[in-house]
């Protein structure tokens, strides 16, 4: 079987418009890099510190009786979120409004008596906690972008590096502009998430980067826009059949992964999705621009 | 390359050790064979997995340093009463000083003398007047505070471990994270309020004389004498469970601390069906009992943990022997936990509890339970898709991915590492990349096949040129996993280490697992079409 048979595209061609879609996508990921910073984000309590429970009722309960047992042992800033499935609700309390897992178990034993519920997990986070995560993290995609310039740079050029990060560093800000723009909450599984995008993204961009490479050898004449586009159309099947094995793989995780890692499985999907784009639309058009504009620059100072 | 034979061994040997390392946790009771060098050790699970408590705990080590000081200037005072230098007041002041005041500058000099011999570690500064008084300060420099609060923490860690051995927990977690951090998990723990109380417990046990001579209803922190502190005697009543609160004025000066029992034992009061801790001092314990016991008979007598008292005993007589109890209105419970933290010994400074993650079991059965499914799902999806893309190729494909997952399972379970369930989120991730690489192989050798070659040669070009870019890709795939493995706790850590076992294991079965299929399967069958 072929999906495709030998293709001709002009993705080069297109990046008008590829780079109007990447670079809007950038700047809402930025607004959400701001609103992270800033706490304003949905942040998860390993970020921001704070009390998380998952109860589960023995009869449904409603958010509002929940709420209302709450508010009147003292808790008032209080999110809500119902599972889907078997009378259970996540409780999240940040630390400004801080109570323990156990005083909000008492609360709601007085406030909705009859209703028997168990704990299912709760989570109690320090503020320090959160703000040393903070660091690592900075420190760790710091890092790994560092790592990674390092690498290919080493391994083709330091123009491929910097396109690939750029490629990469696009897929991040997507995926933050995707939680963002849904509330989605930032916690320490979608920065994994996150990180293992970034590595998933590279090797697609190092393949095409490969071919292109092995083109340039090739054929030294051509116009470095012909080999680029040549090259992205050679791999495209394989970047192509590569997405759709890891997406299915990703989209069975969201489906049937269950409650706790659905956010996660949630990034990876769209993560699969940003990170095929950005190695068709992203990476390699930059470096052929660059490369192109060298060439002529070269050709005018002869 | 002709000779496949070491591949197939070296793959059979792969197989047969991730068997041997799987057993144990895919059979239920092992064969009495089953012995020797044979693992024995399940795959271990992590707590979002089997339910338990994890807890991230920051020693306060500020309070052990300030703690030693305290005990210097204590030490200090009786050393200066024993050779009858007189002194005004000795005590701690902020963090890092205890400070002398003297009447005169001659005893001031002795003083320096005797400072000098006990203490060489601390530093004097130079000594000064201030009101008529001669002032002195001794200071605990940088290095020697660090090598305390070190030393603290070094301390709270076994105190800990001994706890929660005591109290029967399987397979802790107990271990230092970073300077001042300890992080304990508490597996399949059943009342993890109870396991918390007890580990974040100080326990520092004091006897304390009462003073009878200032009322202690009226009393507050302001009008008390210097020597003097107001504490609270708690009492919950058993029927209606109320608390109450009776304030009581006691010495500062401890006469007897925790570190001179020797053990610790609940018993039950056959009298009123109440339980008590019994206690056992060392012999300087026993003496010391002795003494203050024979001198204050008469007097109440505080026992104080970790500033509450928990009961406050008229002393009707001398006590020798060195025994003596602990009652107070507590539950068996209560009895038996504080008979654990009093034997286990106190903590060398508070700790305060950063971090509490509690997973019930149940949801921890429902995530293994989802994953797996999870994982079923994906495996199947890919494996139709390549069987039906690719076709024979593609089975190879899918049979290079099974053994991919099968060493991976087999790796995790002799490296002793702990499966999450992103770590079961990794692996499945892993199926759909894992076939990345044959999917480049096949893509190569469709175009081989296309320029006309003959299927030997286009699978042998095939596997050459994609081999730069596979390596390529799995490297800087590992380079992100690293920095994963690196900076993640806990379940991210559990994620990073499922990844790049996987890459690494990928290497191996995209390069020489799923090659030495097509050799052998080419050597033996003359074809004359590639099904790829």
């Amino acid at each position: 079987m072929e999906l495709l048979k030998k293709t001709n595209i002009d993705f080069i061609g297109m990046r008008k418009f590829s780079f109007l879609a990447s670079g809007l996508m950038a700047i809402i990921g930025l607004i959400g890099i701001i609103a992270i910073a800033r706490g304003t984000a949905n942040m998860g309590i390993d970020f921001s510190g704070g009390t998380e429970m998952q109860i589960k009722f023995a009869q449904a309960a409603t958010t509002q009786s929940i709420r209302d047992a709450l508010v009147k042992a003292g808790v008032k800033e209080v999110e809500l979120q119902e599972i889907t499935g078997g009378n259970q609700v996540l409780v999240k309390m940040h630390k400004s409004t801080g109570k323990s897992a156990d005083q909000v178990a008492d609360a709601l034993k007085a406030g909705i008596p009859g209703n028997t519920f168990t704990v299912e997990s709760s989570t109690e986070i320090g503020p320090s906690i959160g703000e040393k995560l903070k660091q690592d993290t900075l420190v760790a995609v710091a890092l790994s972008m560092l790592g990674i310039i390092l690498y290919i740079a080493w391994r083709f050029d330091f123009k491929f590096g910097v396109g690939a990060v750029v490629a990469t560093m696009h897929d991040v800000l997507a995926m933050i502009a995707v939680f963002y723009v849904m509330h989605r909450e930032v916690n320490i599984l979608f920065i994994t998430a996150v990180l293992t995008i970034a590595g998933y993204s590279l090797t697609d961009t190092v393949v095409v980067f490969d071919r292109i490479r092995e083109n340039m050898h090739k054929s030294l004449k051509d116009p470095m826009i012909t080999i680029f586009n040549k090259s992205i159309n050679e791999t495209l099947s394989r970047t192509i059949i590569t997405s759709v094995t890891t997406f299915l793989a990703a989209v069975s995780l969201f489906l049937f992964g269950g409650e706790v890692i659905h956010d996660f499985a949630f990034a990876l999907v769209v993560g699969v999705v940003v990170a095929t784009y950005s190695s068709i639309f992203v990476a390699s058009p930059i470096v052929a621009l660059w490369e192109k504009h060298a060439v002529e620059t070269k050709a005018e100072a002869v | 390359m002709k000779g496949y034979t070491w591949r197939i061994s070296l793959i059979l040997i792969f197989i047969i050790a991730s068997c041997v390392y799987l057993t144990p946790t895919l059979v239920d009771t092992l064969p009495k064979w089953w012995s020797g060098l044979l693992p024995k050790d399940k795959i271990h699970l992590g707590l979002d997995l089997q339910g338990g408590t994890h807890l991230v705990m920051e020693v306060e080590t500020q309070k052990a340093v300030e703690g030693s000081l305290d005990l210097i200037a204590t030490d200090l005072e009786d050393s200066l009463t024993a050779q009858n230098l007189r002194f005004k007041k000795i005590g701690r002041l902020g963090g890092d000083k205890v400070q002398l005041t003297l009447y005169d500058r001659g005893s001031a000099d002795k003083v320096q003398a005797l400072i000098k011999k006990k203490y060489p570690d601390l530093e004097a500064l130079p000594v000064f007047d201030e009101g008529g008084f001669v002032n002195m300060q001794l200071r605990i420099n940088e290095k020697e505070a660090q090598v305390r609060k070190d030393r603290a923490v070094a301390q709270a860690l076994e105190t800990i471990r001994n706890r929660i051995d005591q109290f029967g927990v399987s397979e802790p977690v107990i271990q230092r994270e970073g300077l001042n951090n300890i992080v304990v998990q508490l597996p399949g723990i059943k009342d993890p309020k109870r396991a918390i109380e007890l580990i974040g417990k100080t326990a520092r046990l004091e006897f304390k004389l009462v003073d009878e001579t200032v009322n202690a209803a009226t009393a507050t922190a302001g009008s008390l004498p210097e020597d003097d502190e107001l504490l609270f005697e708690k009492r919950t009543d058993p029927q209606t469970g109320a608390v109450s609160e009776t304030p009581l004025v006691v010495k500062k000066k401890a006469i007897i601390t925790g570190e001179l029992l020797t053990d610790a034992q609940i018993r039950i009061d056959s009298q009123y069906n109440q339980p008590y801790v019994a206690i056992e001092f060392n012999s300087t314990g026993a003496r010391l009992f002795d003494q203050v016991t024979a001198a204050n008979v008469g007097k109440r007598f505080a026992i104080v943990l970790d500033s509450n008292i928990y009961s406050a005993p008229v002393i009707r007589e001398r006590i020798s022997g060195g025994s003596a109890q602990i009652s107070g209105s507590f539950t068996e419970k209560e009895a038996a936990d504080l008979a654990i933290v009093l034997r286990a010994g106190s903590l060398p400074a508070p700790v305060k509890i950063l971090q509490n993650v509690t997973v019930g079991p149940s949801l921890g059965r429902d995530s293994i339970h989802k994953g797996l499914m999870a994982g079923l799902i994906g495996v199947l999806l890919v494996v139709s898709f390549m069987a039906m893309y690719y076709k024979l190729s593609g089975m190879v494909a899918n049979l290079g991915m099974v053994l991919n997952i099968l060493f991976l399972m087999g790796a995790l379970s002799a490296l002793g590492a702990t499966l999450t369930l992103p770590g079961i989120a990794a692996i499945v991730l892993l199926v759909g990349m894992s076939v990345d690489s044959n999917v480049l192989i096949f893509e190569r050798i469709r175009e081989e096949l296309r320029l006309g070659k003959t299927p030997h040669a286009a699978l042998d070009a095939g596997y050459d040129k994609a081999f730069l870019t596979i390596m390529d890709s799995h490297v800087t795939a590992l380079i992100t996993a690293a920095v994963l493995f690196q900076f993640g706790t806990g379940p991210v850590k559990g994620f990073a280490v499922s990844l790049s076992l996987g890459i690494i294991i990928n290497l191996f079965t995209s390069l020489v697992a799923t090659k030495v299929l097509f050799d052998a399967f080419l050597d033996r069958v003359h074809v004359k079409r590639l099904s790829v």
